[in-house]
């Protein structure tokens, strides 16, 4: 009550002015606020442009992006990114093939399937995975997913991908389920009643109907946890190695884009050296290529509301 | 095509649902194996003396309390700086912005911003914080860096705490005669707390977890002193587990699993604290 009265009270006081300078004060400071957020992105893309255009005047844009030989820091040098491309893309690969099915098939439960109570008993043990920082996930990599893999065969090596790939699916697999049920959560349930109505199975309505209508959602759900994985880092530094090579050999250590940044920055690699300004050109690399799957993925989410919000 | 066996389909049916069910369990059969393997590695060495000691190249007398203080450090800079930012953007964008050509450009720039990698945010703090603003490996160059990282969280969750509130609750206030920021400080911010609460300590939690932008800001991975002031060099409890991981001993691995342990159970504390601030919270308003 007394807030309220002391309210009424300024704003009458105020009303005298012609202009309310305090308000207007308060809304340039949290305008502010917000224009941090369009400077960090500039500043982002700046430092990247202007770093990389460094190392692009040493090296041609072609052969840094064909090259298929990665030695910026032993002689002979060579520039070529694609072993660290290669690296990430066998990461991404092999996290896909855990998490997504994985994480569709639990929406499909939760939303589906799950009675209430159960549900919101699961959801949250999901997301406490989620919230596990990523460099525990590395440790447990190298800890206890690689030594089972070598347990069963001996040409596993120590560092290798597959059991980051392992780690990372475990990772993006709470986005990928809580982003796929909330996606088939909106599917409106006339759907499910016309097709149960002419007699479908609960797989049939399922798989048939409910998927197959929230599928650009799913996809736009896919793409963002991928292009996550993309730029996972401590993860794939612990476990996946540090050796740059093209190869499609999960079992055998590899290089990721993230891990050769960390992999430098450890080395204190000084300014203005050639090694210091090439982990500017794999980032920008790496910023682009998180950033057209992002764009790509809310394009699709997009589409998905039209049809159905 | 569909077969007309209808036992044979609604068999297939039940089979399907059995498999969304047990892989929707494995997701929580996982969270447990990697608990159990973390305190069945960590827990022998989890006691006093690691707490109070600092680290060391001998396993035996190696400890966490540098990194421990570090992160409390950094965490609390972090949280000094994003917190207010992040709410008045939130603030500003929803209630006081018109919907026009840059709200939606900022709109875009915000949820692209949430999806850049963090590395590539430690390549910016170690230009921007440690180099051109000449910060060092300070714990101010690592909170400022790690605010700029979260901020797009704090936004988000801020605005979708503000969209929650009613609208009939600011119509009333600016009946009264209140101006817009009487009412977003009076009535619409404390309805909008426990959701914007919610979001900071998500936000928060990410901050103490995320390793790769201090190494990127060459936060030291051996520090032996505690830091003073917000000047200091500092290591964080991530970087030290990252740094005993990475070593090639069987000791080291087990100190990291107690390191983790350590890290958790901040993570689980400064949750639990925000759950019971939030039903306090909620249970007052209603």
């Amino acid at each position: 009550m007394q807030s309220s009265e002391l309210i009424l009270d300024k704003s009458v006081i105020s009303l005298k002015g012609s202009k309310r300078w305090s308000e207007e004060i308060i809304k340039g400071i949290l305008f502010l606020c917000s224009l941090l957020s369009v400077l960090t992105t500039f500043a982002i893309v700046w430092i990247l442009v202007k770093e990389a255009g460094v190392f692009f005047q040493e090296v041609s844009a072609f052969d840094f992006l064909f090259g298929t030989r990665w030695a910026p820091l032993l002689e002979p040098r060579s520039f070529g990114v694609l072993p660290l491309v290669c690296g990430t893309l066998l990461i991404v690969v092999g996290t896909a093939l855990f998490a997504l099915p994985v994480g569709l098939a639990t929406a499909i439960y939760l939303s589906e399937y799950a009675p209430s109570k159960l549900r919101s008993i699961l959801k949250p043990l999901l997301e406490v995975l989620a919230g596990i920082p990523t460099v525990v996930y590395g440790y447990f990599a190298l800890t206890f997913v690689t030594p089972m893999m070598r347990l069963v065969s001996d040409e596993v090596q120590i560092f290798n991908a597959a059991s980051a790939s392992i780690v990372v699916g475990i990772m993006i697999l709470p986005m990928v389920a809580s982003l796929c049920d909330d996606t088939l959560r909106a599917v409106p349930d006339s759907l499910r009643q016309g097709a149960y109505a002419v007699g479908a199975t609960p797989l049939e309505v399922n798989i048939g109907v409910v998927v197959p209508s929230a599928l650009s959602g799913i996809m736009a759900s896919f793409v963002l946890a991928l292009s996550r994985a993309i730029g996972e880092t401590m993860a794939v530094t612990l476990a996946a190695g540090a050796t740059p090579k093209m190869t499609a050999d999960p079992f055998v250590a590899i290089q990721t884009m993230t891990a050769y940044i960390v992999q430098v920055s450890l080395g204190d690699a000084p300014a203005g050296e050639i090694g210091y300004q090439t982990i500017f050109a794999v980032s920008a690399l790496l910023f682009v290529i998180t950033l057209c799957m992002n764009i790509f993925s809310s394009k699709l989410l997009r589409r998905f509301r039209e049809v159905y919000e | 095509m569909i077969s007309p066996d209808l036992s044979r389909r609604y068999f297939k049916a039940k089979l399907f649902r059995v498999f969304c069910m047990s892989v929707s369990w494995m997701g929580v059969l996982i969270l447990g194996v990697l608990l159990y393997h973390v305190c069945r590695e960590g827990l022998p060495w989890l006691d006093m003396q690691f707490l109070e000691d600092f680290p060391s190249r001998f396993p035996k007398k190696a400890g966490i309390n540098s990194a421990l203080f570090g992160t409390l450090w950094l965490i609390s800079f972090t949280a000094l700086f994003s917190v207010p930012i992040g709410i008045g953007a939130g603030v500003y964008l929803e209630e006081f912005e018109t919907k026009n050509a840059f709200s939606r450009f900022v709109d875009l720039n915000i949820s692209n911003l949430a999806g850049v990698p963090s590395i590539v945010y430690g390549m910016l703090g170690m230009v921007i914080f440690v180099r051109f603003f000449g910060l060092e490996e300070s714990v101010l160059a690592g909170a400022m860096t790690m605010s700029l990282l979260i901020l797009p969280v704090i936004i988000i969750s801020t605005r979708e705490a503000l969209r929650a509130v009613p609208g009939t609750i600011r119509q009333a206030a600016f009946a009264l005669g209140a101006t817009r920021w009487q009412t977003v400080y009076a009535h619409v911010l404390p309805q909008a707390f426990p959701g914007i609460l919610t979001g900071i300590i998500l936000a928060l939690s990410r901050a103490i977890g995320e390793t790769a932008p201090l190494i990127m800001i060459g936060a030291l991975t051996y520090v032996a002193f505690v830091p003073e002031g917000p000047m200091d060099e500092f290591t964080a409890l991530p970087i030290q587990i990252f740094n005993w991981a990475s070593r090639p001993q069987q000791e080291f691995h087990e100190l990291a699993a107690a390191g983790i342990l350590v890290l958790l159970a901040v993570l689980l504390l400064m949750n639990s604290i925000a759950v019971i601030i939030r039903h306090r919270l909620e249970n007052k308003n209603q």
